[in-house]
């Protein structure tokens, strides 16, 4: 499982990656999403690879590692979705407004040979 | 002590957060209420940093933090803290009067030339005082969002296609920062089980091989994501551009913003890796005092390169920053007390700086001073200017004079020329780097770059201010059509009168800074007084 994870986390953050480098706001906006896929996954993985073991504590049992998961990073990946959802969704509109302002998707608001 | 006094240390949170959210719930068009429910949160605001500021220096040497807030009162190595010690409430004061400038200035026509300015600015001040606060670095990431929604917003503020250009680079290159500081952020934890700042510091010290290696690997990133903050070059490339464009009280504002990554610098660089923290003590210090003489290299070309006011208080945000992080980065106490000093000062200076930039170029034809700069760079012109043939103001008297000696006060604090608080700051900086080499051993070379750079510099600054000022105070400008209200000169003359103050109350001022700077250099009291099981979560 760990090789999936990390193929996955690798896949994912050199696509965003090679996507933000680029020069049109769309390319940069999937770049931005698939990086924080990447990240969210990274994150989840912080609190070791596990499968079957519960997050939550039952009554009555010792409270170990050894038969839970820890549940802090999947709290910090939530956080990390919502936020991250968010400001997506700010840079959409921005993205947009500076289309319409600019008449170009070019990130720098004009074509490099203009 | 009363019940609201146990809460002290949330309330800046609270506050603004209530504030701006009751601003949107009246609608944007109350301008006249909200305006004064601006005014009276960061009032309020000011008050409560004055008292965590008095709370703080009252603790005395120990370096222990004055409060320590547990929300919903877990232990600290379980919930989230806030801490209060003397650095925290210098920034949220520090934070407070850069509101209240801000606030008062766009009162006169800025905050109608968009939507939500007022909330907005609530909202920053919500996220700037939570970052200064915070014990918890997945917190300090949270509040650094909402910090920046809230900036993003405000940079944006008056919209048209220059501000949405910059504010577009600005958002991209943040949004990618947030992410690494979320892959350094789940790094620490997972090497070290904690995310408590103090906890932290204290586990550090038993980490070995390759924990310790990852640790420093996040710690590493952790510091990309602080100095992309601060403008460190080459991570700082999206700064003039979006100071420049961004409107004159946002810009104020925002000139604190660059500042949080500073602050972030100095609490956690100096909380992971001081004297205690075993073998990665001291890590990256070269980086930080490197990269900062750099910032100030780049800064200081900027400076000499522009030919636009706006552009200019930019390049000075970059030189400063360079400054303090080489300041930071040289790791001796009395340099940090002199950067205390400095950062102070010159958040101060740079914050007047923009409110003058606008109060002076609305007497000059637009594009005036674009000489070298192609008028494309500049926006599409009128676009942004608030309402058109509107009358601004009367003419007050002596307008121009006034506007020229506050653009002269801020050339000197900007260049750290004498009489004013830049001076005794750069000195502060200065003589504790030189001073070090009476002990017998010869000040390295790393050292005496830094102190040319930190003077020419300087030198740099006041060239480019004098001609700015005499292109502007003896060049074009028409006095007829130059008219300004009191509530835009009072914030200028407030933040002015501010830095004469820190200059005349030198004594006290450099006191309280050398005692921050010995308790940041000695984090124990910080780590025990976190983690302390007794220290009851309230008021101190």
């Amino acid at each position: 499982m760990e090789i999936l994870i990390a193929l996955a986390i690798g896949v994912l953050g050199g696509s965003g990656v090679w996507l933000l480098l680029r020069p049109r706001t769309f390319q940069v906006i999937v770049g931005l999403s698939l990086l924080s896929y990447a990240v969210n996954l990274f994150i989840f993985s912080m609190g070791k690879m596990r499968t079957g073991v519960a997050p939550i504590l039952q009554k009555g049992e010792a409270g170990s590692l050894i038969f839970y998961d820890d549940p802090l990073p999947q709290a910090l990946v939530l956080t990390a979705i919502v936020i991250g959802f968010a400001t997506t969704a700010l840079f959409l509109v921005v993205m947009l407004a500076s289309r319409g302002l600019t008449g170009t998707d070019h990130v720098d608001g004009r074509e490099r040979d203009q | 002590m009363s019940g609201l006094m146990d809460h002290l240390a949330i309330l800046p949170i609270v506050l603004p957060l209530l504030a701006g959210a009751l601003m949107i719930m009246l609608g944007d068009q109350r301008r006249s209420l909200n305006g004064a429910i601006g005014l009276v949160s960061m009032a309020a605001m000011l008050v409560m940093a004055v008292l965590l500021l008095r709370q703080a220096d009252a603790v005395g040497g120990s370096g222990l933090p004055a409060a320590v807030y547990r929300l919903g009162d877990w232990p600290a190595s379980f919930g989230i803290v806030l801490v209060v010690d003397r650095l925290t409430a210098l920034m949220l004061l520090l934070a407070a009067i850069l509101g209240l400038a801000a606030l008062t200035f766009s009162l006169a026509r800025w905050h109608r030339i968009g939507a939500h300015f007022q909330p907005l600015v609530q909202f920053q001040l919500m996220g700037l005082n939570g970052a200064f606060l915070t014990g918890d670095l997945f917190n300090l990431f949270v509040f650094f969002e909402v910090m920046l929604a809230a900036s993003y917003g405000l940079a944006l503020h008056g919209s048209g296609a220059a501000r949405v250009r910059a504010g577009l680079h600005y958002i991209a290159i943040n949004l990618a920062a947030s992410l690494l500081f979320l892959i350094a952020a789940s790094l620490i934890y997972g090497v070290s089980g904690t995310l408590n700042m103090a906890d932290l510091a204290a586990r550090i010290p038993s980490l070995t091989g390759p924990d310790r290696m990852l640790l420093e690997v996040g710690a590493a990133i952790l510091g990309i994501v602080f100095l992309v903050k601060a403008g460190m070059w080459p991570l700082g490339f999206w700064l003039p551009g979006t100071y420049a464009a961004a409107s004159p009280p946002a810009a104020a504002l925002l000139s604190i913003l660059s500042k949080v990554g500073i602050y972030a610098v100095l609490r956690l660089w100096l909380l992971l890796f001081s004297g205690e923290a075993g073998e990665s003590a001291g890590f990256g210090g070269t980086w930080l005092l490197f990269g900062g003489i750099l910032t100030i290299g780049f800064g200081t070309f900027a400076v000499l390169a522009t030919q636009d006011m706006s552009r200019l208080a930019g390049a000075s945000v970059l030189v400063s920053s360079g400054t303090l992080l080489a300041a930071i980065g040289t790791g001796q106490v009395g340099v940090t007390s002199g950067a205390l000093m400095y950062m102070v000062s010159s958040v101060l200076a740079i914050a007047a700086f923009f409110l003058v930039i606008d109060l002076a170029e609305r007497g000059r034809e637009v594009g005036a001073d674009v000489l070298a700069v192609s008028l494309e760079a500049f926006g599409e012109g009128d676009d942004e200017e608030p309402t058109e043939g509107e009358e601004i103001g009367i003419a007050i008297p002596a307008t121009m004079a006034i506007l020229g000696i506050s653009f002269m006060a801020c050339a000197l604090l900007l260049a750290g020329l004498p009489p004013f608080s830049g001076f005794l700051a750069k000195f502060a900086i200065l003589s504790p780097l030189l001073g070090s080499s009476d002990a017998g051993r010869a000040v390295p070379t790393g050292t005496w770059v830094l102190v040319a750079a930190l003077i020419i510099s300087g030198l740099a600054t006041l060239v480019a201010m004098t001609r700015t000022g005499i292109n502007t105070f003896w060049g074009s400008l028409d006095d007829k059509h130059l008219r300004v209200r009191v509530i835009e000169l009072a914030p200028v003359a407030l933040l002015l009168s501010l830095c004469i103050g820190l200059t005349v109350l030198a004594g006290p001022a450099m006191r309280y800074m050398e005692s921050t700077a010995q308790a940041l250099h000695q984090p124990g009291g910080y780590v025990r007084g976190v983690l302390s099981p007794t220290n009851g979560g309230n008021g101190s």
